[in-house]
């Protein structure tokens, strides 16, 4: 009862605006979030059980989940490796052009992933710059899961960085210093005081870029050939259907998507938060 | 183990943060390293630790624990303890973990077996008070306590030398001062040669055995409290140990003037400026013939073993510090806006000319 009065009240609240703001949140989540999701479930309405399963597990949509999760998993990998370098790099040193090579990171953000894409296409095509180096060595990029891979790690590594960054920023040197004064060896440093600290942040970061990643579409359809059972990826699945007006098909892999997606979100969030907490004290 | 640092300057880019230095320390001593923000007294520090690295040119100093020259010696080899003024405690890692930490990272060969580094944990917890909660984390523990853990973390690899980063600069008044006696009595159980930066004089002279006194990259004085206090040797040191005075004027004959306030003093003639500390300040009703400087109180503040009393004139640019005894203090009645007359019990100068200090007493 009296919770209700104080939530009726409005002077019982110090800081204005909570009807309206939360009002406006609540309506923009509605029309650019769940309004599209709620749609996505209602092309899934016209379909049965076993059609929806038929359709999820079809041969060639189930290679394009092994490429998607294959590619995007290395990604994630290559990009929690040279995420955490670069967020270390551009935390811990000093060197002219740093405040340059900062901005850079965000590129991949602010390119249009379709230009990504055809750029990546065009270096590491048989005859692009790269591509002209690396075939000779019987190394092929393009048109190959290594290039979907590739295509990923550029669209999500601001993901490993951005989120590192901010830790190790928040992490003082003292620390490290303190750990050598007691006769700690650089890689026990690294090991034992500063990679606990990080580990949250660089798996966040990592699950995010990796989630970025099976959803990417623009960059990777220009490199990967789009090779059925090779090199097509699931959200070219969905492109596909689509442009066989199949709707429903295409709302039913897109589901999948979303709900590995949403899982793998959680997941991250839930296991972060129960660390931060340890961190902070909250539980004895 | 003594600490012997010989011409050891340091640069940061274009500035010079030391000027080359020559410092003894002795086996067991307690030093302070007291300065204002940027005179050096970190840097130094952190020299000493092996954490910055002195210049080579133009000329290498050298630094020496007892016979070890450790110039060219890692951090890590150097045999320090490091306690930091924000702990830099291992935030993931309990209290216990946090104090065992030195001893498990030694190389197999030293490192004392897990039953030995339990013992000497506790041991250490137990000195710093804290063996209650040694599976705590950092977070949960007050400044203090953090500082206390951070000291047992540091002793417990025993160093030769234990250093301390202001240690007490980021805890309350109260804790500060119970940790400024604890150190002292630890320091005086496990006799440790330690070396303590901090820029608050009133901890520098009561926790150490000599203090140094550091402005602008330089040594200005080493020297014990007592000395230190009463005989700087320089203008500096002085005003940076305690509250000062400020008295300028012009002598002719004999007497200083300033406006219509005037005081006899047996110097040449020209300008002066002297120096007083609060309690070279005596207040009166009247003025004498040799001192006619007339005061208003402008503020009282009546707590602690003597009254501070605030003075104004338009003789003065900046307002005057009195401490009185709380028996003149009654005597005098004093009370906000009364007009009264200083008579100095002592000054002293320090004419920027020659180093010589001046002090006159006179009869308060």
């Amino acid at each position: 009862m009296s919770q209700l009065a104080l939530w009726r009240s409005g002077s019982a609240r110090v800081l204005p605006g909570f009807g309206l703001s939360m009002g406006i949140s609540v309506l923009f989540i509605s029309l650019v979030l769940l309004l599209p999701i709620t749609g996505l479930f209602g092309q899934l309405a016209g379909l049965s059980l076993a059609e929806y399963w038929a359709i999820i597990t079809e041969g060639r949509v189930v290679a394009s989940y092994m490429v998607t999760i294959g590619a995007a998993a290395v990604a994630a990998l290559v990009n929690a490796v040279f995420g955490l370098l670069l967020a270390w790099v551009l935390v811990r040193y000093e060197f002219p052009g740093k405040r340059l090579l900062d901005a850079l990171m965000d590129l991949p953000f602010a390119l249009p992933t379709a230009v990504a894409g055809i750029t990546l296409a065009t270096l590491y095509a048989g005859n692009g710059w790269m591509g002209s180096l690396l075939e000779p060595l019987g190394f092929q990029v393009a048109y190959t899961w290594v290039g979907i891979a590739l295509a990923m790690a550029f669209t999500s590594i601001p993901f490993v960085v951005r989120t590192v960054q901010p830790v190790l920023e928040d992490l003082p040197a003292e620390v490290d210093e303190a750990a050598m004064s007691l006769g700690a060896t650089d890689g026990v440093a690294f090991r034992r005081v500063i990679m606990p600290h990080l580990w949250p942040a660089l798996v966040t970061g990592t699950g995010l870029a990796f989630v970025r990643s099976l959803g990417e579409f623009g960059a990777i359809i220009f490199i990967a050939g789009n090779m059925p059972y090779e090199t097509e990826i699931t959200a070219l699945m969905i492109f596909v259907k689509l442009q066989e007006y199949d709707y429903a098909g295409a709302s039913a892999i897109a589901s999948v998507v979303l709900f590995v997606s949403l899982a793998l979100l959680l997941a991250i969030n839930i296991w972060q938060g129960r660390f931060v907490r340890r961190l902070h004290g909250g539980t004895g | 183990m003594s600490i012997r640092l010989q011409n050891i300057s340091k640069h940061f880019a274009n500035t010079q943060a030391l000027e080359p230095i020559n410092l003894d320390i002795h086996e067991g001593e307690l030093v302070g390293l007291l300065g204002p923000s940027g005179s050096g007294k970190t840097t130094l520090l952190r020299i000493i630790a092996g954490l910055e690295s002195a210049d080579r040119s133009p000329q290498p100093g050298k630094i020496l624990f007892g016979d070890r020259d450790v110039t060219n010696v890692h951090v890590r080899d150097r045999r320090i303890g490091f306690v930091f003024q924000h702990y830099a405690l291992f935030r993931h890692m309990s209290v216990y973990d946090n104090v065992a930490f030195g001893l498990t990272v030694m190389p197999k060969k030293r490192r004392p077996s897990n039953g030995e580094i339990r013992a000497r944990v506790f041991r250490l917890l137990e000195m710093v008070q804290l063996q209650h909660l040694a599976n705590r984390l950092p977070a949960q523990l007050s400044g203090g306590q953090q500082q206390r853990v951070s000291l047992a973390r540091a002793l417990a690899v025993e160093p030769d030398v234990l250093l301390l980063d202001e240690p007490f600069g980021a805890l309350d008044a109260k804790v500060r001062q119970d940790l400024r006696r604890w150190l002292r009595r630890l320091h005086e159980e496990l006799n440790f040669t330690s070396v303590f930066v901090t820029h608050d004089q009133e901890e520098a002279l009561e926790l150490s055995d000599r203090v140094v006194v550091m402005s602008n990259g330089r040594i200005e004085q080493i020297d014990t409290p007592e000395t230190l206090y009463r005989s700087p040797k320089n203008r500096f040191v002085f005003e940076f140990l305690g509250d000062v005075n400020h008295l300028e004027g012009k002598v002719h004959q004999g007497v200083l003037t300033c406006g219509d306030a005037h005081l006899t003093v047996d110097l040449p003639d020209g300008d002066e400026e002297l120096l007083l500390r609060p309690h070279e300040v005596r207040l009166a009703q009247q003025p004498s013939a040799e001192s006619h400087l007339p005061v208003t109180v402008t503020a009282i503040s009546p707590v602690g073993a003597e009254v501070r009393v605030e003075l104004e004139a338009d003789w003065l640019a900046k307002p005057w510090l009195a401490t009185v005894r709380h028996a003149d203090f009654e005597q005098l009645e004093m009370r906000r806006g009364q007009r009264l007359f200083v008579h100095p019990r002592q000054w002293h100068r320090f004419p920027a000319t020659e180093s010589k200090v001046t002090e006159q007493s006179r009869a308060a």
